[in-house]
């Protein structure tokens, strides 16, 4: 970079050089040129459609972004979509429950899966990496042995319209997750609590030292990341119809993507809700521009390795170079 | 580099100790449930029964050698499953296109150590944590095989390819390979200055480097060996195979981060022997046998698997600190 160009970038406003701003602009960019390169993509259908889609990871990276800000990390939220899923059709097939009950208690088993490692890594002191590996292990276990891999179909009508009816001409899944954006986001830049998120994962013992009520800000982040990931599968049963015990694998891959690619530090004390929406977005239509040029899914994943590989790079080059 | 024989001493009575605990403990407990397990139905413990377990397992055991390193290192890695499945399909294709035996077998082991050696430099010297690069690693493996190869199976494999047919004086090649892999690394690992440095790396990487370790060589050594392991592991596990699926065994990694930990590896870096990673691995496979014996669904395995990898994880915690407060207290 010439001199001319270093001055430049360091007079330009603050907002600008926001990571948030810089992956808004790409972001805009690649709208654009999917846009231009395909005309099946601007369609306002396949913009809702791409946003119903979405939906399961966006309502699970809200809480990741909480607990990555924190400076840990979930990898069990794939599981715990599993087991809540699993537990959705239990509930309903074998227990007959009525079906709003086999929703609350598949919340319920995702939120206590999620209040689970928390527990433990608040308590125990187990480090959140190898807490929610084990988890993750352990609740797509249960998630098999529960179902002895059957299936369940066959929910009633009434129930899709959470998964693939619309409400004021959007998918119903896309207002609620729209909702809870702005909840999160309130949540997280306008209230002590989440104030106090970016305290804990910038220095924990200052934050403790400050009479921050640290563990029990992380047991609530964990606990919303399983809750999350129990409404997450309730939708994507809803949307496909069936219940079925691989549901939600690599989940994780795609959640974690999105909040880095958002700006959010793998190591703790930075991140928006705002960025992550960005990133939760720009994962999407890549999936999305990839397979409408003709790559194959697996191929996208790939792609999206390659895009956490390479933005946690840049992350950490930049912050080292504002050091 | 006059700390290094202090902490060689005091990690080597911690060797002492641990062979006397978790190593005798699994041993005991391999054991014991054959014997508990025999009572209920005598024919899991028919010869043919138990060297299933053993021969069919044999990998796991390899490939735990090496995770227990970069575990004890203090770093992680939860692409090795995606590797071994990537490395089966590059030895059995060039096996069936023709190329000599020797070939399909050091090419999964030179591009083993080269991933993981890329890895582990991206995790030393860029400072980016392991399961960031090894997720993402996990994916392009995983996504790329499938890409590549369109899912098809590699059949028709040649005669020679086979080299987990062989045997030692009547001793089943993947016996051969697992018992020598493991007692070579663990002499290595306690015995030897490059050894050792894994154990300071992962005890306290700045309490190293004030010793002359360089925490960042020996990472990278780490991954290095970690995918020459996974290597070896890809060798036993694809010449066993007649058909060799071009996907990646779902979960392997887990059953092999598993069989690390509850061999004793301790997960906050810095403690662990190898000889206990390979009692796991035996155990592990013959729960998982055992279920079918007993009249469980095997479905409930990997809950079990779960449980087990938990249970131990937290034993190992808090016997920590335990210790740590005895010591604190004389």
């Amino acid at each position: 970079m010439s001199a001319a160009a270093e001055t430049a970038l360091l007079r330009a406003p603050w907002w600008l050089k926001r990571h948030e701003t810089l992956l808004a602009i790409i972001l805009a960019v690649a709208l654009v040129g999917l846009g231009a390169f395909n005309d099946r993509f601007l369609t306002l259908d396949n913009l809702l459609n791409q946003g119903r889609l979405m939906t399961e990871i966006g309502l699970i990276a809200l809480p990741m972004t909480f607990v990555i800000i924190t400076g840990g990390i979930d990898l069990s939220v794939g599981a715990i979509v599993g087991l809540s899923a699993v537990m959705l059709g239990y509930a309903w097939k074998t227990f007959a429950f009525p079906l709003p009950l086999a929703i609350v208690f598949a919340l319920f088993v995702g939120g206590l899966a999620g209040f689970v490692n928390g527990f433990v890594i608040t308590r125990v002191k187990v480090p959140p990496l190898i807490m929610t590996i084990a988890t993750l292990a352990l609740y797509r276990g249960l998630a098999e042995g529960v179902s002895q891999a059957h299936s369940v179909r066959g929910y009633p009508e009434a129930f899709y319209v959470l998964g693939q009816g619309d409400v004021l001409g959007a998918p119903t899944q896309l207002l609620i997750l729209i909702v809870l954006i702005v909840v999160a986001g309130v949540a997280l830049d306008r209230t002590t609590f989440g104030r106090a998120l970016y305290a804990i994962g910038s220095n924990e013992t200052a934050a403790r030292f400050s009479a921050l009520a640290v563990d029990r800000a992380k047991l609530v982040v964990y606990t919303l990341s399983g809750l999350a990931s129990g409404l997450a599968a309730v939708v994507l049963v809803s949307r496909v119809t069936t219940t079925r015990m691989d549901m939600g694998m690599g989940y994780e891959l795609d959640v974690i993507a999105a909040v880095v690619l958002g700006g959010t530090s793998i190591f703790g004390g930075a991140g928006t809700i705002w960025g992550t929406v960005i990133g939760l977005v720009m994962i999407q239509l890549l999936k999305n521009g990839l397979a409408l040029t003709g790559v194959k899914g697996d191929a996208t994943i790939v792609v999206i390795g390659a895009a956490l590989i390479v933005s946690v790079l840049i992350a950490s080059s930049l912050q080292r170079r504002r050091e | 580099m006059t700390a290094i024989p202090v902490t060689g001493a005091a990690a080597s009575r911690g060797f002492l100790r641990r062979f006397a605990s978790q190593e005798a403990l699994l041993a005991l407990a391999v054991i014991g449930l054959a014997v508990a397990v025999g009572f209920v139905n005598p024919r899991f413990l028919a010869y043919r029964n138990l060297a299933d377990i053993l021969l069919g397992n044999a990998y796991i055991a390899i490939a735990a050698i090496g995770m227990s390193m970069v575990i004890i290192s203090g770093n992680i890695d939860i692409s090795v499953g995606a590797l071994i499945g990537v490395l089966a399909t590059v030895s059995g294709s060039l096996a069936v296109a023709g190329a000599p035996t020797a070939v399909a077998w050091l090419v999964p082991l030179a591009l083993g150590i080269l991933v993981m050696a890329a890895q582990g430099a991206v995790v030393a010297y860029l400072r980016i944590p392991a399961i960031v690069v090894t997720l993402g690693m996990l994916s392009i493996l995983k996504g790329g095989l499938i890409s590549v190869t369109g899912g098809k199976w590699i059949t028709d494999l040649p005669q020679g390819f086979h080299l987990a047919d062989l045997d030692v004086l009547g001793v089943p090649m993947p016996v051969v390979i697992m018992v020598a892999a493991t007692a070579l690394a663990a002499i290595w690992m306690r015995d030897t200055a490059s050894g050792r440095a894994i154990y300071a790396t992962g005890g306290n990487a700045e309490a190293a480097r004030l010793c002359g370790v360089n925490p960042q060589r020996t990472v990278v050594m780490v991954f290095a060996l970690h995918g020459l392991f996974a290597g070896l592991a890809t060798l036993v596990y694809a010449t066993q195979l007649r058909v060799i699926q071009s996907t990646t065994p779902s979960g392997l990694e887990l059953t092999i981060i598993t069989a690390s930990v509850v061999g004793g590896v301790s997960i906050l870096g810095g403690a662990g022997t190898v000889v206990g990673s390979t009692l796991a691995a035996i155990l592990i496979a013959e729960i998982t046998s055992a279920l079918v014996f007993v009249n469980v669904s095997p479905y409930w395995t990997d809950a079990l698997r779960g449980g087990l990898i938990l249970a131990t994880v937290i034993a190992d915690i808090i016997r920590r600190r335990r210790r740590a407060a005895r010591g604190w207290r004389t």
